[in-house]
C-alpha cells in the first residue's frame, strides 16, 4: 500500500510529547560508570616506572622524579585523548579515570595540570 | 549546449565533510564528475609508523569517527595475525557485539542524513532520536559514545556484565520496533520512494567492474560480505543473512541498510545470549615478530582493509589503510553520468562517504608542469626551505644549529 504522509500521525502525536533533548547545562549530565574523563593521580602509589608515558598515544602525561621515591605528574588535558591506556598500563594503580568531563578552558596553560608529590610518604605496595 | 565546469567543495553546503569535486555541466545535466581526493589528508599511516603498536590502536581508532571500532579491530586483527596471538573467545564476542552496535548507529545516522538530503527532515529528527538509544548502550558498555577504546592487542579492555546484557536486549526490542516502522515508511511513503527510485543507478556489472563494496555493492545485487565470506571475530558462530537488493539505485541502498539493521539486531541478540565465559585478554608481546598481514573487516560502509608490516621492533614498519569510501567513490562518477545536478547531494550521500578516512595520499602538482610527481622527503624539505626564503623567512641558521646539536 502506497500512501503519502506516512509519518504524519507520528508527527502529530509528537507535538504533545516531552522533548527528547535534555536541558544541559541547567540539568547536570551524568556520565556512564565506565566513562573515561579527567585523570587522577595518586603520588604515593607511583614508583616511577614511566610505563604510562611510554604507552600514552598522545604524549600527554609526564612523570618527573622530584626526590627519593617521590614523583610528580604533569598531564596536558589539551593533548590527552582520554583513552585511559595509562590507567591500564600502570601496574601500581597510581592513575585513575574520573567522570569529570567539563574541562574546557580559554587558556591553553590552564589545561596543563600538575599533581604534586607528597614528600615523606612511603610508597605503599 | 555550452559546457560549464563548476567546483564543488572543499567547503560546500551540500557536503558534510570537506572534499573537492569538479562537475562538468551542460545546462542542468552532469556530463562528467571527478573527485580530487586529498584535502583531508592527515598522515595517519606515517604517524602509525612512528608509534608503538599499543599507541596505534588508539590512532587507527581515530581514522573515522563513525566506524572507529571497524578500523581499530581491523588493525589489531592484522597485528594479532603477525604475532600469532590467540584472542580469547569472550573477547571476540565482545568485539562482534560492539561492531554490530556500531553498524546500528551508523545505519541509523545514514538514514537520517539521506532523509535530510532529500528534504525529508522529519525522518532525520526521528531516526537520530532513536539512534540515541544505541549511543547510550555503547556509552554504557565501553565508556564513550564514539571512539570506544574497547580494543587492545590480544583482546578487549572492558567486559559485559549480565545486567548490561539485559539492558542491551531490551534496547534491541525498542530499536527493532522502530526500524520496522521506518521500513514501513520507506516502502509506503510515496514522496520518499519517488525521490529515491532511479536515482544514482549503478548496474550489477558496473558495481563489479568499479569494485564497489558494502551496501552500495549489495544494492546492485552483488552478494558479497566479509562477515560471511571470510569470517573474523565471532561471525563464524553467528546466523545471519546477507541482504542484497536489485533496485540498483538509492532506494535499493536504503532498503539494504534497513535490512542490515534488522540482521544486526539478531546478531547482537546472539552475541549477548551466547557470550562464552573466559578471560578478556591474553598477554601480547610489545615487540611483534617480523612479518606482514592483511586484515579485512566489514565496516558499516563496506569492506575495510588494513595491511601491517612488522619488523620485529615495537613499531610497525608500514601500515596501509584502504577505507571503504575509497572503493566506492569511483562509482559516484558512474552514477551521476547524464543525471541532474540536483541529484548530486543524495547520490554522494548514498554511498555513505567518509572522506577523512579515505584521504591517504596527496599528489603534488608542480606549478607550470602538467606532470604529477611525488616528492621525496629531501625534495620536500628543500622545497619548504626555498618557499620560506622566498617569503622572507630564513631557517638556515637554525637548521645549522640543529644539525650541530644532533651531532
Ligand atoms: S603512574 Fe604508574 S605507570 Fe606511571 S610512572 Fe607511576 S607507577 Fe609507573
Ligand atoms: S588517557 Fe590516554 S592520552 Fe590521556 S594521558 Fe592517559 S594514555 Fe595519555
Amino acid at each position: 500500500m502506497i500512501r503519502p504522509g506516512k509519518m504524519l500521525r507520528q508527527v502529530l502525536k509528537s507535538i504533545f510529547k516531552k522533548p527528547a533533548t535534555t536541558k544541559y547545562p541547567f540539568v547536570k549530565a551524568t556520565m556512564p560508570d565506565r566513562f573515561r574523563g579527567k585523570l587522577k593521580f595518586y603520588p604515593e602509589r607511583c614508583i616511577g616506572c614511566k610505563m604510562c608515558m611510554r604507552d600514552c598515544p598522545a604524549g600527554a602525561i609526564e612523570i618527573v622524579k622530584v626526590g627519593d621515591k617521590a614523583f610528580e605528574c604533569y598531564i596536558d588535558l589539551g593533548k590527552c585523548i582520554y583513552c585511559a591506556q595509562c590507567v591500564d598500563s600502570c601496574m601500581k594503580k597510581a592513575l585513575e579515570s574520573t567522570k569529570e568531563f567539563e574541562l574546557a578552558a580559554l587558556d591553553r596553560e590552564k589545561l596543563k595540570i600538575k599533581y604534586d608529590a607528597k614528600p615523606g610518604e612511603v610508597p605503599k605496595e | 549546449m555550452h559546457k560549464v565546469v563548476i567546483p564543488i567543495g572543499p567547503q560546500h553546503p551540500a557536503l558534510k565533510e570537506p572534499e573537492s569535486f569538479s562537475v562538468t555541466l551542460s545546462g542542468e545535466k552532469i556530463m562528467k564528475f571527478s573527485a580530487r581526493l586529498g584535502y583531508n589528508h592527515r598522515g595517519i599511516e606515517k604517524a602509525c609508523e612512528e608509534r608503538t603498536y599499543i599507541q596505534d590502536v588508539y590512532l587507527t581508532e581515530r581514522i573515522c569517527g563513525i566506524c572507529s571500532h571497524s578500523h581499530s579491530t581491523c588493525f589489531v586483527q592484522a597485528v594479532e595475525e603477525i604475532g600469532a596471538i590467540a584472542v580469547p573467545k569472550r573477547a571476540l564476542y565482545i568485539r562482534t557485539l560492539v561492531g554490530e552496535l556500531e553498524r546500528v548507529h551508523s545505519h541509523l545516522l545514514w538514514l537520517g542524513v539521506a532523509g535530510h538530503e532529500v528534504g525529508f527532515d522529519t525522518l532525520l529528527m526521528y531516526t537520530w532520536r532513536d539512534r540515541e538509544i544505541v549511543m547510550d548502550i555503547l556509552a554504557m558498555l565501553t565508556g564513550n559514545r564514539v571512539n570506544y577504546g574497547i580494543n587492545t592487542i590480544g583482546g578487549v579492555r572492558r567486559d559485559m556484565s549480565p545486567e548490561q546484557g539485559k539492558d542491551i536486549l531490551k534496547a534491541m526490542d525498542t530499536l527493532e520496533e522502530r526500524t520496522k516502522y521506518y521500513i514501513q515508511v520507506a516502502t509506503q511513503e510515496t514522496t520518499l520512494i519517488q525521490r529515491l527510485s532511479g536515482v544514482g543507478l549503478l548496474s550489477h556489472d558496473d558495481a563489479l567492474k568499479l569494485g564497489a563494496v558494502g551496501p552500495t555493492a549489495r544494492a546492485s545485487g552483488v552478494d558479497r560480505d566479509v562477515r560471511r565470506d571470510d569470517p573474523y571475530a565471532a561471525y563464524a558462530d553467528m546466523k545471519f543473512k546477507v541482504i542484497t537488493d536489485n533496485h540498483n539505485d538509492v532506494y535499493g541502498r536504503t532498503l539494504v541498510r534497513m535490512g542490515e539493521l534488522m540482521e544486526a539486531y539478531s546478531i547482537i541478540r546472539q552475541t549477548v545470549k551466547n557470550m562464552p565465559d573466559g578471560p578478556l585478554t591474553v598477554k601480547a608481546p610489545r615487540k611483534i615478530p617480523a612479518g606482514e598481514a592483511v586484515s579485512r573487516y566489514e565496516a558499516p560502509r563496506g569492506e575495510d582493509m588494513h595491511y601491517v608490516k612488522a619488523n620485529g621492533t615495537e613499531k610497525p614498519e608500514r601500515v596501509k589503510v584502504r577505507a571503504p569510501t575509497l572503493a566506492n567513490i569511483q562509482t559516484v562518477a558512474k552514477m551521476l553520468e547524464n543525471r541532474q545536478l540536483a541529484d548530486l547531494p543524495i547520490v554522494i550521500a548514498a554511498i555513505d562517504p567518509c572522506f577523512s578516512c579515505t584521504d591517504r595520499l596527496t599528489g603534488i602538482r608542480q606549478v607550470g608542469k602538467r606532470k604529477r610527481n611525488v616528492l621525496k622527503w629531501e625534495e620536500l624539505h628543500e622545497y619548504s626551505i626555498k618557499f620560506y626564503q622566498e617569503h622572507g623567512v630564513d631557517f638556515t641558521n637554525l637548521n645549522n644549529k640543529l644539525t650541530k646539536l644532533l651531532k
